[in-house]
């Protein structure tokens, strides 16, 4: 902690508003970059990923609790739009907002007696609710279609193009949201559960309220990707709720770094297009991922980003 | 009937038992939850199928296939844990994942994706309990996995209680830094703990296959399990491990066979977070203060 705030040249404690620029930048360029469908296809799961990995990352890198069960907000997100648009015939820009309040709701009604836990039960909980999330979806074939999936009907606009507009804008309002709220009060009361939640509570932070308001915030940038993701593919599947996606979230928080909201964003950037790129290699592709996780992880124990950031901090050190 | 649940519950019981119990292990040594361990179930099974294919005759080809996944284990521990030792316990998890990964996509390479059996122990006839009406009938191959599961488990105490290597995993889980004055190796004990692991998970492999089949991704649904037993039962704690793993192997059993087999896993995860509400360490496991 301490080697980081020196690294920092002004002292400044505020988070710098550059990153966020950066990134408003970076995704307002890309489309010039970008050459074909495919790749605007790739570039919004990136996104879609994305906004649930800096949800996430409140809850896992700031508030210090982990969630094994995220893929069952996102699940909950797209059937929730996906059966209140086609099923019910609501417009779909009514049954998205909904669908996402749901989910918020229903993250506020298991968060009070599952955040009570800690680590390992907690992880074990949060799992147990991802699975019964991703179970109800495959069997109750009457609504959801069961593991067929079912068609959701669209959102206002079609096309990679215009969806990579409304998934950009979404992320870099979803950063936005995310750092604020670590540059408030609320966020520090987080950092401080993070580093001791006994001590935290000695000095009058309410452990509970903040842990259960970051665990609500992840599940509803959860649902809003997952709602997003259904009305962008118009069809949807329970692997979007399954276990093996909840890992894949988590794996990305930690990949890019927790406790760095563009750590989230890169993590989900280069464990998203990763599988894509490593398709070539056919039958190696799993070897070859499982063996870049391993290998990232066990050089940059801290995530891609910080490691990053140390380095370049170190390398502008040096040159005086 | 309820004999019959009851006997197909404890079976499976015995089975995530193991698997629990490898969990238990390694995280006693580690305080790492070894995302791995499915993996090593699933070359029990695919190993044994592969050398029993090859002509090898079936004992052989489980101790092989147990050889095996214990050498993985160690792979394991000295190639990704051992180098990320001081990193913290979530960068540890994310490695153990990388490496079920990588241990997936190596299964596809060296045997296929297709699904592979396994011969029954000793024949394949159903032995019939108490009246046809209204008893039960069990495959000798259930025998073989309630009675090897027993015996590796009284083994397992035997040794954790008798051999010094087991009292120095103990030691080592209860204070590592008090165990390495004691001139405990803690390198050794990571080693042990990861090759002991990966045998029991392998050995629950080898028993389950013939009834259930083997192929390269069983282990992420079997992992789940064991993790989900480990937790139940109290993680850290063996008696718990093989607590958890028996009374889920009831639940999901006795639950497919009265309400519906659809949600069985449903009612196994939502008694299992409430029985985590209500005893948040688990069934026999240690209360844990935290230290400021």
């Amino acid at each position: 902690m301490d080697s980081s705030v020196a690294a920092r040249p002004n002292g400044y404690s505020k988070t710098p508003r550059k990153p966020l620029l950066a990134l408003a930048a970076i995704v307002a360029a890309m489309p010039l970059v970008l050459p074909n469908n495919y790749t605007y296809e790739v570039a919004i799961l990136v996104g879609l990923n994305a906004i649930v990995c800096v949800g996430l990352n409140l809850l896992i890198g700031y508030a210090g609790q982990i969630s094994l069960g995220h893929a069952g907000f996102v699940g909950l997100g797209a059937y929730g739009s996906a059966i209140l648009a086609a099923r019910y015939g609501w417009p779909p820009l009514v049954s998205l907002p909904v669908a996402v309040a749901a989910a918020g709701l229903i993250a506020w009604a298991i968060g009070r007696p599952l955040l009570r836990l800690q680590s390992h039960a907690l992880a074990m909980a949060t799992l147990g609710f991802g699975v019964i999330v991703s179970i109800v979806l495959s069997t109750e074939d009457r609504v959801t279609g069961g593991p067929d999936g079912m068609a959701v009907p669209p959102l206002l606009v079609q096309g990679e193009r215009a969806w990579y507009w409304i998934v950009a804008i979404t992320l870099v309002g979803a950063v936005w949201l995310a750092q604020n709220l670590i540059d408030s009060p609320r966020g520090r009361a987080l950092r401080a559960l993070h580093g001791s939640e006994v001590a935290a509570g000695a000095l009058g932070i309410d452990a509970g309220a903040h842990k259960l308001s970051a665990f609500v915030i992840s599940a509803l940038f959860a649902a809003a990707a997952g709602a997003l993701s259904a009305h962008y593919a118009g069809f949807i599947t329970p692997g979007k709720a399954s276990f093996l996606h909840s890992i894949e979230l988590v794996t990305m928080v930690v990949f890019g770094g927790m406790a760095s909201i563009f750590g989230a964003v890169v993590g989900a950037a280069v464990l998203t297009t990763l599988p894509q790129l490593l398709t070539v290699f056919k039958e190696y592709e799993m070897v070859l991922l499982g063996a870049v996780m391993m290998l990232t992880m066990i050089f940059m124990p801290r995530g891609l980003v910080p490691t990053l950031e140390r380095a370049l901090a170190a390398a502008r050190r040096r040159p005086e | 009937m309820i004999a019959q649940y009851v006997l197909s519950g404890l079976t499976t019981g015995a089975i995530y038992a193991l698997v629990a119990l490898g969990f238990a292990i390694i995280y006693n040594a580690s305080h790492v939850i070894n995302f791995a361990q499915g993996e090593f179930v699933m070359i029990g099974g695919m190993a044994s199928a592969a050398f029993f294919d090859a002509g090898l005759p079936l004992p052989v080809a489980i101790v092989l296939s147990i050889g095996v996944a214990t050498l993985v284990g160690l792979l394991l521990e000295k190639l990704a844990v051992e180098p990320a030792r001081d990193a913290s316990v979530i960068t540890l998890i994310i490695i153990t994942i990388g490496a079920s990964i990588l241990l997936r996509g190596l299964a596809t390479l060296v045997w296929d994706k297709k699904i592979h059996r396994l011969p029954a122990f000793s024949g394949e006839a159903p032995i019939v309990i108490g009246s046809t009406a209204g008893g039960a009938t069990l495959l000798p191959q259930v025998l073989w996995v309630l009675g090897v599961s027993a015996a590796a488990v009284a083994l397992l105490t035997w040794f954790f209680r008798r051999t010094l290597t087991g009292k120095a995993i103990l030691a080592v889980s209860h204070n590592r830094l008090a165990a390495r004055l004691m001139g405990i190796s803690v390198r050794r004990v990571l080693a042990v703990s990861f090759g002991l692991s990966a045998a029991l998970g392998a050995l629950a492999g080898a028993l389950i296959a013939p009834i259930s089949f083997t192929a390269w991704d069983v282990g992420v649904m079997l992992g789940l399990k064991g993790f989900a037993a480990a937790i139940l039962g109290g993680l850290g704690s063996s008696a718990g491990a093989v607590l958890g793993g028996l009374a889920l192997g009831l639940i999901e059993s006795l639950g497919a066979g009265y309400l519906s087999s659809a949600y069985k896993d449903v009612f196994a995860f939502l008694i299992i977070i409430a029985a985590l509400v209500f005893l948040p360490n688990g069934l026999l496991g240690r209360r844990a203060a935290e230290r400021v």
